[in-house]
Protein backbone atom coordinates (compact mmCIF):
# COMPACT_ATOMS: atom_id res chain seq x y z
CA UNK A 1 0.00 0.00 0.00
CA UNK A 2 1.23 3.13 -0.78
CA UNK A 3 -0.37 6.61 -0.20
CA UNK A 4 0.50 10.22 -0.71
CA UNK A 5 -1.21 13.38 0.60
CA UNK A 6 -1.17 16.51 0.06
CA UNK A 7 -3.90 18.56 0.55
CA UNK A 8 -5.11 21.97 1.65
CA UNK A 9 -8.75 23.24 3.24
CA UNK A 10 -10.19 26.64 4.60
CA UNK A 11 -12.15 25.59 7.43
CA UNK A 12 -13.99 28.50 9.41
CA UNK A 13 -11.21 28.79 11.97
CA UNK A 14 -7.81 27.79 10.34
CA UNK A 15 -6.75 26.47 7.37
CA UNK A 16 -6.28 22.40 7.25
CA UNK A 17 -2.80 21.80 5.27
CA UNK A 18 -1.22 18.43 5.44
CA UNK A 19 1.59 16.86 3.09
CA UNK A 20 2.91 12.94 3.74
CA UNK A 21 2.75 9.89 2.47
CA UNK A 22 2.28 5.97 3.64
CA UNK A 23 3.67 3.03 2.99
CA UNK A 24 2.13 -0.33 4.29
CA UNK A 25 2.09 0.90 8.30
CA UNK A 26 0.25 2.17 10.66
CA UNK A 27 0.40 5.80 11.21
CA UNK A 28 -1.20 7.79 14.14
CA UNK A 29 -2.80 11.82 13.68
CA UNK A 30 -2.73 13.15 17.28
CA UNK A 31 -4.02 16.05 17.73
CA UNK A 32 -6.24 18.22 19.58
CA UNK A 33 -10.14 17.72 19.50
CA UNK A 34 -11.00 20.52 17.00
CA UNK A 35 -7.61 20.42 15.26
CA UNK A 36 -8.82 18.92 11.81
CA UNK A 37 -8.07 15.51 12.58
CA UNK A 38 -11.52 14.03 11.16
CA UNK A 39 -11.51 16.29 8.73
CA UNK A 40 -8.42 15.46 7.43
CA UNK A 41 -9.30 11.92 7.52
CA UNK A 42 -12.71 12.88 5.53
CA UNK A 43 -10.83 14.47 2.80
CA UNK A 44 -8.98 10.97 2.39
CA UNK A 45 -12.29 9.29 2.32
CA UNK A 46 -13.61 11.55 0.13
CA UNK A 47 -16.43 12.78 2.57
CA UNK A 48 -15.18 16.25 2.56
CA UNK A 49 -13.48 17.96 -0.63
CA UNK A 50 -10.26 19.60 -0.09
CA UNK A 51 -9.46 22.76 -1.80
CA UNK A 52 -6.48 22.21 -2.93
CA UNK A 53 -4.31 19.48 -3.31
CA UNK A 54 -3.50 15.87 -4.68
CA UNK A 55 -4.67 12.21 -2.87
CA UNK A 56 -3.06 9.26 -4.68
CA UNK A 57 -3.53 5.71 -3.38
CA UNK A 58 -1.27 2.64 -5.07
CA UNK A 59 -0.84 4.58 -7.93
CA UNK A 60 -4.53 5.64 -8.12
CA UNK A 61 -5.58 9.58 -8.37
CA UNK A 62 -8.32 9.89 -6.09
CA UNK A 63 -7.84 13.47 -5.94
CA UNK A 64 -6.34 16.18 -8.02
CA UNK A 65 -7.29 19.68 -7.60
CA UNK A 66 -5.65 20.85 -10.93
CA UNK A 67 -6.89 17.72 -13.09
CA UNK A 68 -10.36 17.93 -11.75
CA UNK A 69 -10.00 14.45 -10.32
CA UNK A 70 -12.24 13.75 -7.31
CA UNK A 71 -13.26 10.03 -7.29
CA UNK A 72 -16.01 9.24 -5.63
CA UNK A 73 -16.38 7.78 -2.38
CA UNK A 74 -17.48 4.09 -3.32
CA UNK A 75 -14.94 3.88 -5.55
CA UNK A 76 -12.35 5.05 -3.71
CA UNK A 77 -11.51 1.65 -1.35
CA UNK A 78 -10.88 3.53 1.34
CA UNK A 79 -13.06 2.48 4.53
CA UNK A 80 -13.68 4.59 7.36
CA UNK A 81 -14.76 3.71 11.26
CA UNK A 82 -16.94 6.29 12.58
CA UNK A 83 -16.67 7.13 16.80
CA UNK A 84 -19.60 5.83 17.25
CA UNK A 85 -19.72 2.80 14.39
CA UNK A 86 -22.30 3.44 11.95
CA UNK A 87 -23.48 0.68 11.92
CA UNK A 88 -26.82 -0.19 10.03
CA UNK A 89 -30.03 -0.06 12.40
CA UNK A 90 -32.39 -1.69 10.45
CA UNK A 91 -29.47 -4.62 9.63
CA UNK A 92 -28.50 -8.03 11.86
CA UNK A 93 -24.74 -8.13 12.63
CA UNK A 94 -24.87 -10.68 9.82
CA UNK A 95 -26.68 -8.50 7.07
CA UNK A 96 -24.46 -5.72 7.98
CA UNK A 97 -21.75 -7.48 7.11
CA UNK A 98 -23.14 -9.37 4.18
CA UNK A 99 -23.99 -5.88 3.20
CA UNK A 100 -20.71 -4.77 1.67
CA UNK A 101 -18.86 -8.13 1.27
CA UNK A 102 -17.83 -8.44 -2.79
CA UNK A 103 -18.58 -11.60 -4.33
CA UNK A 104 -21.82 -14.31 -5.45
CA UNK A 105 -23.72 -15.60 -2.69
CA UNK A 106 -21.63 -18.71 -2.08
CA UNK A 107 -18.60 -16.73 -1.74
CA UNK A 108 -20.49 -13.34 0.10
CA UNK A 109 -21.85 -16.53 2.66
CA UNK A 110 -18.81 -17.76 3.54
CA UNK A 111 -16.77 -14.76 3.61
CA UNK A 112 -19.38 -13.20 6.35
CA UNK A 113 -19.23 -16.93 8.71
CA UNK A 114 -15.13 -15.86 8.25
CA UNK A 115 -15.95 -12.39 9.44
CA UNK A 116 -17.92 -13.53 12.14
CA UNK A 117 -16.02 -16.33 13.85
CA UNK A 118 -12.60 -13.96 13.51
CA UNK A 119 -14.25 -10.61 15.60
CA UNK A 120 -16.17 -13.61 18.00
CA UNK A 121 -20.07 -12.18 16.36
CA UNK A 122 -21.39 -16.06 15.86
CA UNK A 123 -23.41 -15.72 18.97
CA UNK A 124 -24.97 -12.35 18.19
CA UNK A 125 -24.80 -12.63 14.16
CA UNK A 126 -29.02 -12.24 14.37
CA UNK A 127 -29.01 -9.37 16.30
CA UNK A 128 -29.74 -5.59 16.06
CA UNK A 129 -27.22 -3.59 16.58
CA UNK A 130 -29.02 -1.68 19.09
CA UNK A 131 -28.96 -4.84 21.37
CA UNK A 132 -25.27 -5.12 21.31
CA UNK A 133 -22.89 -3.46 23.90
CA UNK A 134 -20.54 -1.20 22.90
CA UNK A 135 -18.00 -3.41 22.39
CA UNK A 136 -19.84 -5.87 20.18
CA UNK A 137 -21.17 -2.96 18.02
CA UNK A 138 -16.62 -2.16 17.61
CA UNK A 139 -16.03 -5.64 16.39
CA UNK A 140 -19.54 -6.19 14.24
CA UNK A 141 -18.03 -2.35 12.98
CA UNK A 142 -14.61 -3.84 12.14
CA UNK A 143 -15.68 -6.82 10.94
CA UNK A 144 -18.13 -5.03 8.26
CA UNK A 145 -15.21 -2.77 7.15
CA UNK A 146 -12.51 -5.47 6.85
CA UNK A 147 -15.39 -7.35 4.77
CA UNK A 148 -15.58 -4.41 2.52
CA UNK A 149 -11.69 -5.54 1.40
CA UNK A 150 -10.62 -1.81 1.29
CA UNK A 151 -7.24 -0.63 0.29
CA UNK A 152 -6.41 1.41 3.41
CA UNK A 153 -8.23 1.78 6.48
CA UNK A 154 -9.51 4.95 8.44
CA UNK A 155 -10.09 4.83 12.04
CA UNK A 156 -11.43 7.81 13.89
CA UNK A 157 -11.32 7.91 17.29
CA UNK A 158 -12.67 4.15 17.47
CA UNK A 159 -12.14 4.36 21.24
CA UNK A 160 -13.42 6.94 22.91
CA UNK A 161 -17.01 5.94 22.78
CA UNK A 162 -16.10 3.49 25.46
CA UNK A 163 -15.30 3.27 29.23
CA UNK A 164 -11.77 2.79 30.49
CA UNK A 165 -12.28 -0.73 31.10
CA UNK A 166 -13.84 -1.79 27.39
CA UNK A 167 -11.15 0.34 26.35
CA UNK A 168 -8.01 -1.53 26.88
CA UNK A 169 -10.04 -5.15 25.61
CA UNK A 170 -10.74 -3.40 22.40
CA UNK A 171 -7.23 -1.77 21.50
CA UNK A 172 -6.29 -5.42 21.52
CA UNK A 173 -8.91 -6.13 19.02
CA UNK A 174 -7.94 -2.88 17.11
CA UNK A 175 -4.26 -4.18 17.41
CA UNK A 176 -4.91 -7.49 16.32
CA UNK A 177 -6.88 -6.40 13.38
CA UNK A 178 -4.58 -3.50 11.94
CA UNK A 179 -1.17 -6.25 12.12
CA UNK A 180 0.13 -6.12 8.47
CA UNK A 181 -2.25 -3.43 7.50
CA UNK A 182 -2.07 -0.01 6.24
CA UNK A 183 -4.20 2.27 8.39
CA UNK A 184 -4.34 5.54 9.43
CA UNK A 185 -5.69 6.24 13.21
CA UNK A 186 -6.86 9.68 14.51
CA UNK A 187 -6.42 10.15 18.06
CA UNK A 188 -5.81 12.69 21.12
CA UNK A 189 -4.79 9.96 23.33
CA UNK A 190 -1.16 9.98 23.22
CA UNK A 191 -0.61 6.33 24.67
CA UNK A 192 -3.27 4.46 22.06
CA UNK A 193 -0.91 6.55 19.14
CA UNK A 194 2.42 4.92 20.41
CA UNK A 195 0.56 1.42 21.03
CA UNK A 196 -1.48 1.03 17.93
CA UNK A 197 0.93 3.20 15.36
CA UNK A 198 4.32 2.75 14.44
CA UNK A 199 4.19 6.60 13.34
CA UNK A 200 3.10 9.50 14.69
CA UNK A 201 2.02 12.57 13.14
CA UNK A 202 0.95 15.61 15.26
CA UNK A 203 -1.61 18.03 13.95
CA UNK A 204 -1.86 21.70 15.80
CA UNK A 205 -3.07 24.78 13.85
CA UNK A 206 -4.02 23.41 10.97
CA UNK A 207 -0.80 21.89 10.33
CA UNK A 208 0.12 18.20 9.57
CA UNK A 209 3.67 17.87 10.72
CA UNK A 210 6.18 15.31 9.01
CA UNK A 211 4.47 11.35 10.36
CA UNK A 212 8.17 10.43 13.06
CA UNK A 213 8.72 7.17 14.24
CA UNK A 214 6.99 6.99 17.63
CA UNK A 215 10.15 6.20 19.78
CA UNK A 216 11.88 9.61 17.99
CA UNK A 217 8.89 12.01 18.23
CA UNK A 218 8.50 11.24 22.44
CA UNK A 219 12.04 11.24 23.17
CA UNK A 220 12.40 14.30 21.26
CA UNK A 221 9.32 16.65 19.99
CA UNK A 222 11.01 19.31 18.55
CA UNK A 223 8.14 21.10 18.22
CA UNK A 224 5.91 22.94 21.16
CA UNK A 225 2.80 21.42 20.51
CA UNK A 226 4.19 17.91 19.64
CA UNK A 227 5.54 18.26 23.03
CA UNK A 228 2.38 19.03 24.79
CA UNK A 229 0.48 16.26 22.74
CA UNK A 230 3.02 13.61 23.77
CA UNK A 231 2.45 14.93 27.52
CA UNK A 232 4.92 17.07 28.20
CA UNK A 233 3.46 19.00 31.64
CA UNK A 234 6.59 21.39 31.70
CA UNK A 235 7.51 23.43 28.73
CA UNK A 236 8.97 26.90 29.26
CA UNK A 237 10.25 29.96 26.74
CA UNK A 238 13.58 29.79 26.30
CA UNK A 239 16.83 31.98 25.22
CA UNK A 240 20.39 30.97 23.92
CA UNK A 241 22.93 31.94 26.59
CA UNK A 242 25.87 29.93 25.07
CA UNK A 243 26.50 26.93 22.79
CA UNK A 244 25.55 24.62 26.13
CA UNK A 245 23.48 27.00 28.37
CA UNK A 246 20.15 28.29 28.14
CA UNK A 247 17.86 30.43 30.13
CA UNK A 248 14.38 28.78 30.85
CA UNK A 249 12.50 32.37 31.52
CA UNK A 250 9.49 30.81 32.87
CA UNK A 251 10.58 28.66 34.94
CA UNK A 252 13.49 31.69 35.43
CA UNK A 253 16.43 28.70 35.58
CA UNK A 254 19.49 29.01 33.52
CA UNK A 255 20.30 25.23 32.29
CA UNK A 256 22.79 22.89 31.14
CA UNK A 257 21.70 21.12 27.95
CA UNK A 258 23.55 18.44 26.28
CA UNK A 259 23.45 19.33 22.37
CA UNK A 260 24.44 22.18 21.13
CA UNK A 261 21.70 24.88 21.89
CA UNK A 262 20.23 26.65 18.55
CA UNK A 263 19.90 30.16 17.50
CA UNK A 264 16.55 29.62 17.10
CA UNK A 265 15.92 27.63 20.32
CA UNK A 266 11.97 29.04 21.41
CA UNK A 267 11.30 26.72 24.07
CA UNK A 268 12.53 23.88 26.49
CA UNK A 269 11.07 21.22 28.24
CA UNK A 270 11.15 18.45 30.49
CA UNK A 271 8.86 15.43 31.10
CA UNK A 272 7.17 15.84 35.44
CA UNK A 273 9.38 12.02 35.69
CA UNK A 274 12.48 12.94 34.40
CA UNK A 275 13.55 15.59 37.13
CA UNK A 276 15.48 13.62 39.57
CA UNK A 277 16.56 14.09 43.46
CA UNK A 278 19.79 15.99 42.75
CA UNK A 279 22.85 17.05 45.57
CA UNK A 280 23.29 20.67 46.30
CA UNK A 281 26.71 22.33 44.16
CA UNK A 282 26.05 19.19 41.61
CA UNK A 283 26.08 20.91 38.07
CA UNK A 284 22.44 21.63 36.83
CA UNK A 285 21.05 21.24 40.03
CA UNK A 286 18.99 24.11 41.84
CA UNK A 287 16.89 24.33 44.96
CA UNK A 288 13.25 24.38 44.77
CA UNK A 289 10.38 25.43 46.52
CA UNK A 290 7.47 23.56 47.32
CA UNK A 291 4.54 24.73 46.29
CA UNK A 292 2.04 22.14 46.32
CA UNK A 293 1.98 18.34 46.35
CA UNK A 294 -1.04 16.26 44.79
CA UNK A 295 -1.34 13.26 45.70
CA UNK A 296 -2.13 10.88 42.49
CA UNK A 297 -3.00 7.30 42.26
CA UNK A 298 0.81 5.75 42.33
CA UNK A 299 2.53 9.12 42.54
CA UNK A 300 2.84 12.70 43.79
CA UNK A 301 2.79 15.68 41.82
CA UNK A 302 5.17 17.95 43.30
CA UNK A 303 4.85 21.49 42.27
CA UNK A 304 8.17 23.51 42.42
CA UNK A 305 9.63 26.98 41.84
CA UNK A 306 13.00 28.65 42.77
CA UNK A 307 12.49 30.31 45.61
CA UNK A 308 11.57 34.26 45.77
CA UNK A 309 10.79 34.20 42.48
CA UNK A 310 7.29 34.36 40.47
CA UNK A 311 8.31 31.78 38.18
CA UNK A 312 6.17 29.17 36.61
CA UNK A 313 5.78 25.97 39.26
CA UNK A 314 7.34 22.93 37.27
CA UNK A 315 5.58 19.42 38.25
CA UNK A 316 7.94 16.79 39.47
CA UNK A 317 6.11 13.23 39.55
CA UNK A 318 7.54 10.68 41.42
CA UNK A 319 6.70 7.32 43.39
CA UNK A 320 5.16 7.61 46.72
CA UNK A 321 7.00 6.05 48.95
CA UNK A 322 9.97 7.96 47.49
CA UNK A 323 8.30 11.34 48.19
CA UNK A 324 7.36 9.92 51.58
CA UNK A 325 10.94 8.53 52.58
CA UNK A 326 12.18 12.61 51.90
CA UNK A 327 10.18 13.36 54.47
CA UNK A 328 7.55 16.11 52.70
CA UNK A 329 10.45 18.93 52.66
CA UNK A 330 9.96 22.45 51.92
CA UNK A 331 12.81 22.74 49.79
CA UNK A 332 14.38 20.16 47.92
CA UNK A 333 17.55 19.87 45.25
CA UNK A 334 16.36 19.14 41.93
CA UNK A 335 18.29 17.88 39.08
CA UNK A 336 17.66 18.24 35.41
CA UNK A 337 19.86 16.06 33.19
CA UNK A 338 20.77 17.42 30.53
CA UNK A 339 19.88 14.48 28.23
CA UNK A 340 16.33 14.78 29.11
CA UNK A 341 15.98 18.54 28.28
CA UNK A 342 13.87 18.64 25.02
CA UNK A 343 15.06 21.68 22.96
CA UNK A 344 11.99 23.47 20.55
CA UNK A 345 12.90 25.78 17.85
CA UNK A 346 8.90 26.68 17.40
CA UNK B 1 -77.92 6.17 -0.62
CA UNK B 2 -75.66 6.26 -3.66
CA UNK B 3 -72.16 5.24 -2.85
CA UNK B 4 -70.10 6.48 -6.19
CA UNK B 5 -68.66 9.92 -4.33
CA UNK B 6 -67.36 6.66 -1.91
CA UNK B 7 -66.70 5.02 -4.42
CA UNK B 8 -64.73 8.15 -6.35
CA UNK B 9 -63.18 9.36 -3.25
CA UNK B 10 -61.09 6.28 -2.50
CA UNK B 11 -60.37 5.58 -5.92
CA UNK B 12 -58.65 8.90 -6.50
CA UNK B 13 -57.72 9.17 -3.01
CA UNK B 14 -55.97 6.20 -3.63
CA UNK B 15 -54.19 6.99 -6.86
CA UNK B 16 -53.01 10.56 -5.31
CA UNK B 17 -51.09 8.69 -2.96
CA UNK B 18 -49.31 6.02 -4.93
CA UNK B 19 -48.21 8.86 -7.27
CA UNK B 20 -47.31 10.97 -4.10
CA UNK B 21 -45.65 8.41 -2.37
CA UNK B 22 -42.79 8.47 -5.09
CA UNK B 23 -43.10 11.53 -6.18
CA UNK B 24 -42.79 13.43 -2.38
CA UNK B 25 -39.86 10.57 -1.86
CA UNK B 26 -37.74 11.58 -4.98
CA UNK B 27 -38.93 15.45 -4.59
CA UNK B 28 -37.20 15.00 -0.54
CA UNK B 29 -33.81 12.95 -2.03
CA UNK B 30 -33.71 15.80 -5.13
CA UNK B 31 -33.99 18.73 -2.49
CA UNK B 32 -31.55 17.18 0.15
CA UNK B 33 -28.98 16.62 -2.56
CA UNK B 34 -29.24 20.38 -3.61
CA UNK B 35 -26.05 22.26 -2.85
CA UNK B 36 -27.94 25.89 -4.18
CA UNK B 37 -31.54 27.02 -4.14
CA UNK B 38 -32.93 24.48 -1.81
CA UNK B 39 -34.78 26.75 0.34
CA UNK B 40 -36.48 28.36 -3.23
CA UNK B 41 -37.62 24.44 -4.52
CA UNK B 42 -38.42 23.81 -0.92
CA UNK B 43 -40.57 26.52 -0.70
CA UNK B 44 -42.12 25.79 -4.03
CA UNK B 45 -43.02 22.34 -3.05
CA UNK B 46 -44.71 23.34 0.32
CA UNK B 47 -46.47 26.09 -1.28
CA UNK B 48 -49.96 24.11 -1.87
CA UNK B 49 -50.21 23.34 1.67
CA UNK B 50 -50.00 27.08 3.14
CA UNK B 51 -52.30 28.27 0.21
CA UNK B 52 -55.87 28.67 -0.34
CA UNK B 53 -56.93 25.76 -2.13
CA UNK B 54 -58.97 27.82 -4.47
CA UNK B 55 -55.48 29.51 -5.37
CA UNK B 56 -54.09 25.80 -6.38
CA UNK B 57 -57.23 25.16 -8.20
CA UNK B 58 -56.70 28.27 -10.17
CA UNK B 59 -53.39 27.54 -10.81
CA UNK B 60 -54.16 23.97 -12.12
CA UNK B 61 -56.76 25.30 -14.34
CA UNK B 62 -54.77 28.01 -15.98
CA UNK B 63 -51.90 25.14 -16.43
CA UNK B 64 -53.57 22.69 -17.13
CA UNK B 65 -56.90 23.60 -18.72
CA UNK B 66 -58.15 23.64 -22.68
CA UNK B 67 -56.64 27.14 -23.33
CA UNK B 68 -52.92 26.42 -21.97
CA UNK B 69 -50.64 25.43 -23.51
CA UNK B 70 -50.36 22.00 -21.83
CA UNK B 71 -54.02 21.87 -22.55
CA UNK B 72 -53.79 22.17 -26.23
CA UNK B 73 -51.22 20.00 -26.77
CA UNK B 74 -53.06 17.14 -24.56
CA UNK B 75 -56.48 18.41 -27.21
CA UNK B 76 -54.18 16.88 -29.89
CA UNK B 77 -54.23 13.67 -28.45
CA UNK B 78 -58.20 14.16 -27.76
CA UNK B 79 -57.49 14.32 -23.99
CA UNK B 80 -58.75 16.70 -21.78
CA UNK B 81 -57.97 16.79 -18.06
CA UNK B 82 -60.72 19.48 -16.32
CA UNK B 83 -64.06 18.15 -15.10
CA UNK B 84 -62.70 14.58 -15.21
CA UNK B 85 -61.60 11.80 -12.70
CA UNK B 86 -58.19 12.49 -14.09
CA UNK B 87 -58.43 16.32 -12.99
CA UNK B 88 -59.73 15.15 -9.47
CA UNK B 89 -56.24 12.61 -9.24
CA UNK B 90 -54.04 15.56 -9.87
CA UNK B 91 -55.62 18.11 -7.60
CA UNK B 92 -55.72 15.78 -4.79
CA UNK B 93 -52.06 15.25 -5.51
CA UNK B 94 -51.32 19.02 -5.97
CA UNK B 95 -52.59 19.50 -2.40
CA UNK B 96 -51.13 16.10 -0.75
CA UNK B 97 -47.60 16.58 -2.13
CA UNK B 98 -46.35 18.77 0.21
CA UNK B 99 -47.32 16.58 3.13
CA UNK B 100 -45.08 13.40 1.61
CA UNK B 101 -42.47 15.38 1.13
CA UNK B 102 -41.82 17.15 4.20
CA UNK B 103 -42.40 14.18 5.79
CA UNK B 104 -40.24 12.19 4.08
CA UNK B 105 -37.58 14.80 4.41
CA UNK B 106 -37.96 14.99 7.80
CA UNK B 107 -37.68 11.38 8.26
CA UNK B 108 -34.36 11.23 5.88
CA UNK B 109 -33.04 14.23 8.14
CA UNK B 110 -33.64 12.69 11.95
CA UNK B 111 -30.75 9.45 10.57
CA UNK B 112 -27.17 10.42 11.13
CA UNK B 113 -25.15 10.99 8.43
CA UNK B 114 -22.25 8.71 9.15
CA UNK B 115 -24.15 5.73 9.15
CA UNK B 116 -24.93 6.72 5.15
CA UNK B 117 -21.08 7.70 4.45
CA UNK B 118 -19.43 4.75 5.99
CA UNK B 119 -22.02 2.82 3.91
CA UNK B 120 -20.31 4.56 0.70
CA UNK B 121 -16.72 4.42 2.17
CA UNK B 122 -17.64 0.34 2.39
CA UNK B 123 -18.67 0.85 -1.45
CA UNK B 124 -22.45 0.86 -1.30
CA UNK B 125 -23.72 2.63 -4.27
CA UNK B 126 -26.29 5.80 -3.94
CA UNK B 127 -29.25 2.94 -5.04
CA UNK B 128 -28.82 0.43 -2.85
CA UNK B 129 -27.88 3.21 0.12
CA UNK B 130 -31.21 4.67 -0.64
CA UNK B 131 -33.52 1.14 -0.68
CA UNK B 132 -31.75 -0.65 1.89
CA UNK B 133 -30.29 1.83 4.72
CA UNK B 134 -32.41 5.27 3.56
CA UNK B 135 -35.88 4.06 3.31
CA UNK B 136 -36.01 1.36 5.68
CA UNK B 137 -34.62 3.27 8.91
CA UNK B 138 -37.12 6.00 7.66
CA UNK B 139 -40.12 4.00 7.41
CA UNK B 140 -42.09 5.24 10.38
CA UNK B 141 -41.71 8.74 9.16
CA UNK B 142 -42.58 8.00 5.30
CA UNK B 143 -45.88 5.44 6.81
CA UNK B 144 -46.64 8.81 8.52
CA UNK B 145 -46.15 11.07 5.22
CA UNK B 146 -48.70 8.10 3.41
CA UNK B 147 -51.36 8.48 6.12
CA UNK B 148 -51.20 12.05 5.81
CA UNK B 149 -51.07 12.39 2.28
CA UNK B 150 -54.14 9.98 2.04
CA UNK B 151 -56.46 11.15 4.49
CA UNK B 152 -55.79 15.08 3.00
CA UNK B 153 -56.10 13.66 -0.89
CA UNK B 154 -59.82 12.03 1.23
CA UNK B 155 -60.73 15.68 2.40
CA UNK B 156 -59.68 17.40 -0.50
CA UNK B 157 -62.33 19.97 -1.73
CA UNK B 158 -61.62 23.57 -3.08
CA UNK B 159 -59.10 22.99 -5.61
CA UNK B 160 -61.18 19.27 -6.65
CA UNK B 161 -64.47 21.73 -6.99
CA UNK B 162 -62.31 24.52 -9.24
CA UNK B 163 -60.53 22.33 -11.27
CA UNK B 164 -62.35 18.77 -11.53
CA UNK B 165 -66.00 20.05 -10.65
CA UNK B 166 -68.37 18.43 -8.90
CA UNK B 167 -70.13 16.21 -11.67
CA UNK B 168 -72.47 13.27 -10.07
CA UNK B 169 -70.67 9.65 -10.86
CA UNK B 170 -67.15 11.33 -12.39
CA UNK B 171 -66.36 13.57 -10.06
CA UNK B 172 -68.45 14.25 -7.25
CA UNK B 173 -66.28 12.39 -4.11
CA UNK B 174 -67.62 12.89 -0.32
CA UNK B 175 -66.51 16.36 -0.08
CA UNK B 176 -68.25 17.63 -2.75
CA UNK B 177 -70.94 15.79 -2.51
CA UNK B 178 -71.09 17.24 1.46
CA UNK B 179 -70.88 20.76 -0.09
CA UNK B 180 -73.82 19.76 -2.97
CA UNK B 181 -76.50 17.89 0.24
CA UNK B 182 -75.91 21.74 2.04
CA UNK B 183 -76.65 23.27 -1.08
CA UNK B 184 -79.84 21.25 -1.83
CA UNK B 185 -80.98 22.16 1.69
CA UNK B 186 -80.57 18.13 2.53
CA UNK B 187 -78.86 17.56 5.79
CA UNK B 188 -79.16 13.91 6.44
CA UNK B 189 -77.32 13.20 3.25
CA UNK B 190 -74.70 15.96 4.44
CA UNK B 191 -74.79 14.03 7.90
CA UNK B 192 -73.95 10.61 6.37
CA UNK B 193 -71.30 11.65 4.06
CA UNK B 194 -69.62 13.55 7.37
CA UNK B 195 -69.50 10.61 9.71
CA UNK B 196 -68.12 8.41 6.88
CA UNK B 197 -65.23 10.68 6.00
CA UNK B 198 -64.76 11.03 9.86
CA UNK B 199 -64.67 7.46 10.54
CA UNK B 200 -62.57 6.90 7.84
CA UNK B 201 -59.87 9.30 8.38
CA UNK B 202 -60.42 8.44 11.84
CA UNK B 203 -59.70 4.82 11.23
CA UNK B 204 -56.37 5.70 9.10
CA UNK B 205 -55.06 7.75 11.39
CA UNK B 206 -55.27 5.39 14.53
CA UNK B 207 -53.83 2.42 12.56
CA UNK B 208 -51.17 4.89 11.75
CA UNK B 209 -50.39 5.54 15.43
CA UNK B 210 -50.77 1.67 16.48
CA UNK B 211 -48.22 1.30 13.70
CA UNK B 212 -45.72 3.58 14.86
CA UNK B 213 -46.22 2.33 18.70
CA UNK B 214 -44.59 -0.86 17.66
CA UNK B 215 -41.42 0.42 16.24
CA UNK B 216 -38.42 -0.16 18.42
CA UNK B 217 -36.71 2.93 19.07
CA UNK B 218 -34.56 5.00 21.39
CA UNK B 219 -35.56 6.23 24.72
CA UNK B 220 -37.67 8.71 23.63
CA UNK B 221 -37.41 12.50 25.04
CA UNK B 222 -41.36 12.19 26.36
CA UNK B 223 -41.16 9.17 27.50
Amino acid sequence: MELTVQIVKKLRDFTLRADFSLHDEVMAVLGASGSGKSMTLKCIAGIETPDEGRIVLNGRTLFDSTQGINVRIQDRRVGYLFQDYALFPNMSVAENIAFVTPGGAAEKAQKVQEHLHRFKLADVKAAYPRELSGGQQQRAALARLLAAEPELVLLDEPLSALDTYLRWQLEQVLRETLAGRSAILVTHDRGEAYRLAGKIAVLAQGQLQQPRCRENLFQNPDTLAAALLTGCKNVSAAQKIDSQKIMALDWQLPLTVQSPVPDKIKYVGIRAHYMELGQAGQANTFTMEVVQVVEDVFSYLVMLRVPHTTGVALRWELPKPVWEKMGRPSLVEVYFPPNKLMIMEE
Amino acid sequence: MELTPLVISLQTAGLATVITFFSGIGLALLVLRMNRWQGLADALITLPLVLPPTVVGFFLLLFCGRRSALGTFLLQFDISLVFTWKAAVIAAVAVSLPLMYRTARGAFEQLDGNILNAARTLGVSEWRLIWHVLLPNARSGILAGVVLSFTRALGEFGATIMFAGNIPGVTQTMSTAIYAAVQANDYALAWRWTVIIGCFSLVFVLLLNWWQSRQPRGRGLWN
